[in-house]
């Protein structure tokens, strides 16, 4: 079925709506397609076929009664950290190999409930632990665009299953930028929203201060008509304050027009790709053609940023891991691969007795300088763009064995989880046939302007439809 | 820096081979070495943030509400007994 290529959520949705298709039907060309990518790409560890089909056609039933919700029948898939009732919930470790979770989250009801498909679980670094998605214990997952090089992550399966059609958006989670650059590697529009935006109850915790839940979707507009299912106070996570969940697809066009867009001089560093730096520039460029205003900023503790999130990260992930005892689920600590077993001690060492000063309240001292960077910008900005890795993306097995040369991959992104702003990553081109994005990042809950950002640039310039050639 | 790798796994309940202890302490050494630049910066009178949207004490209401069946929550244990999950003596000859 060649019309479904490049397929967004909102042609599935006309489409749907106008009982042009059925969700049964759509709902076979992913599964169809899982079949034929799934072999090399490694993107999913678990199909849920039967089940899949099942909510296809109650979401027909719904359709047919009159019913139209933005996600209502159309197919997901969610990384492997989101528990699902009765389906194996893996987080990617061997730990966890064989544990069927026993309740669903927030995010999985709220899906299920506005009659999203479930198509199945995504591949990851296990427990979210990576920037490359090699790390997870069943296999690496690999770039579509290039199946020598990776496709970011941890957020490894979802944004591949999405750039190789094989679900029309997926779930995934941001502690440090695990949705963000896995989005840039693979040519697909990823949101971390806010800290609290959306609720993180029933999906494995990594670092419980800096854990965002977020979506990845071919164009933005998809990522605002997701988001706004998930988005949301929810009781089960006091973390998700009372604030409103704006119509986020209303604005989307407004344009840029007198946008003020700052640019933190301190972004530009030495291991930035002079090519990334040039297509970013090209895109402000643009910006400023279109009437936005750029300005220069500082951001002057920037350069601690990855400091204070290996030291808080850890510490969060060591106390986090602490549960996973072989116990009430799971096997026992025996499992745990390396590169948890790394940030267990990292976090255990500097949470100990006599460094707890010195490095973790030191950290959170820090954290708050960062905090304050940021609300001084805001004051004379609207967002800030900035490229979402300083990189593209690198061959299978380059920094395996350099743990400190893969934490740096996180550069650009750690600073708006230590912060909790939202950051939207959307592509801005190819480059020798690997795929680049831009990070746009704004104030809390401002959401709603990411997107009317990302949407000009996309509209202008619709790089997400370079699908890759599988 | 340096980081005593058979301590640290002590605390974190891990068990950690002779083999990988080097090869752990000299990753880990590196990671901290690289972090402790945070140093330069001067922290004197800064408070920590621990929560960005500046919420704090969330309450609600101490009432029951639904949750799992002692046979769902029991359903992946490792080992049962009468309804509960065993687990080993914390003392010793139990």
């Amino acid at each position: 079925m060649s019309s479904m290529v490049n397929l967004t959520i909102k042609d599935a949705r006309e489409k749907l709506d106008r009982k042009e298709i059925s969700s049964v039907e759509l709902t076979k060309v992913f599964l169809e397609n899982i079949k034929k990518h799934n072999e090399s790409l490694n993107a999913f560890l678990a199909v849920t076929e039967d089940e899949a089909l099942r909510n296809a056609a109650s979401a027909d039933e719904r359709i047919a009664n009159g019913e139209s919700t933005p996600m209502l029948g159309i197919p997901v898939a969610l990384k492997d950290l989101f528990q699902t009732k009765g389906i194996r919930t893996t987080a990617g470790s061997k730990v966890l190999e064989n544990y069927i979770a026993q309740y669903d989250g927030t995010v999985v009801k709220k899906l299920k409930a506005a009659g999203a498909v479930l198509l199945g679980k995504t591949n990851l670094d296990a427990w979210a632990h990576g920037s490359s998605g090699e790390n997870s214990d069943f296999g690496p997952t690999k770039n579509p665009y290039n199946t020598d090089f990776v496709p970011g992550g941890s957020s490894s399966g979802s944004p591949v299953a999405v750039a190789s059609e094989m679900a029309l958006a997926a779930s995934g989670t941001d502690t440090g930028g695990s949705i963000r650059l896995p989005a840039s590697f693979c040519n697909v529009v990823g949101l971390k929203p806010t800290y609290g935006r959306v609720s993180r109850y029933g999906v494995i915790a990594m670092a419980s201060s800096l854990d965002s839940i977020g979506h990845f979707t071919k164009t933005v507009e998809d990522n605002a008509m997701y988001l706004q299912i998930t988005a949301g106070h929810d009781k089960m996570d006091a973390t998700t304050p009372h604030v409103e969940v704006p119509n986020y697809t209303k604005n989307i066009n407004t344009g840029v027009k007198g946008l003020r867009i700052g640019v933190p001089k301190e972004y530009v560093i030495e291991g930035l790709d002079p090519k990334v730096k040039d297509m970013i520039e090209e895109t402000l460029k643009w910006y400023e053609d279109e009437g936005a205003e750029i300005i220069n900023i500082s951001l002057p503790h920037t350069s601690y940023a990855i400091e204070v999130y290996y030291i808080i990260q850890t510490a969060e992930v060591s106390s986090n891991l602490a549960r996973y005892t072989g116990i009430r689920y799971g096997k026992d600590r025996s499992y745990f691969s390396d590169e948890a077993k790394r940030r267990i001690m990292l976090g255990t060492y500097v949470l100990s007795a006599g460094y707890y000063d010195a490095f973790y309240k030191k950290a959170m001292q820090v954290r708050t300088l960062l905090k304050n960077d940021f609300e001084e910008a805001f004051k004379k900005i609207d967002v800030m763009i900035t490229p979402a890795s300083p990189t593209l993306p690198w061959k299978l097995g380059a920094k395996t064995d350099d743990p400190l040369a893969m934490y740096l991959s996180d550069i650009f992104t750690v600073h708006a989880n230590l912060v909790g702003v939202p950051g939207l990553s959307v592509p801005v081109g190819i480059i020798d046939g690997l795929p680049v994005g831009m990070q746009i990042l704004g104030p809390h809950f401002s959401e709603a302007k990411l997107f009317q950002v990302g949407y000009a640039y996309e509209k202008a310039h619709p790089i997400w439809k370079e699908r890759p050639a599988l | 820096m340096k980081i005593n790798i058979p301590h640290v796994a002590k605390l974190a309940n891990l068990e950690i081979r002779e083999d990988e202890e080097l090869k752990f302490e000299s990753q880990l050494s590196a990671v901290l070495t690289y972090i402790e630049r945070l140093n330069e910066v001067d922290t004197k009178g800064i408070n920590e943030t621990s929560q960005v949207t500046g919420l704090e004490n969330i309450m609600r209401e101490d009432t029951t509400s639904p949750s799992l069946s002692q046979v769902e929550a029991l359903s992946e244990a490792h080992q049962t007994h009468k309804g509960l999950f065993a687990v080993k003596g914390v003392f010793e000859n139990e």
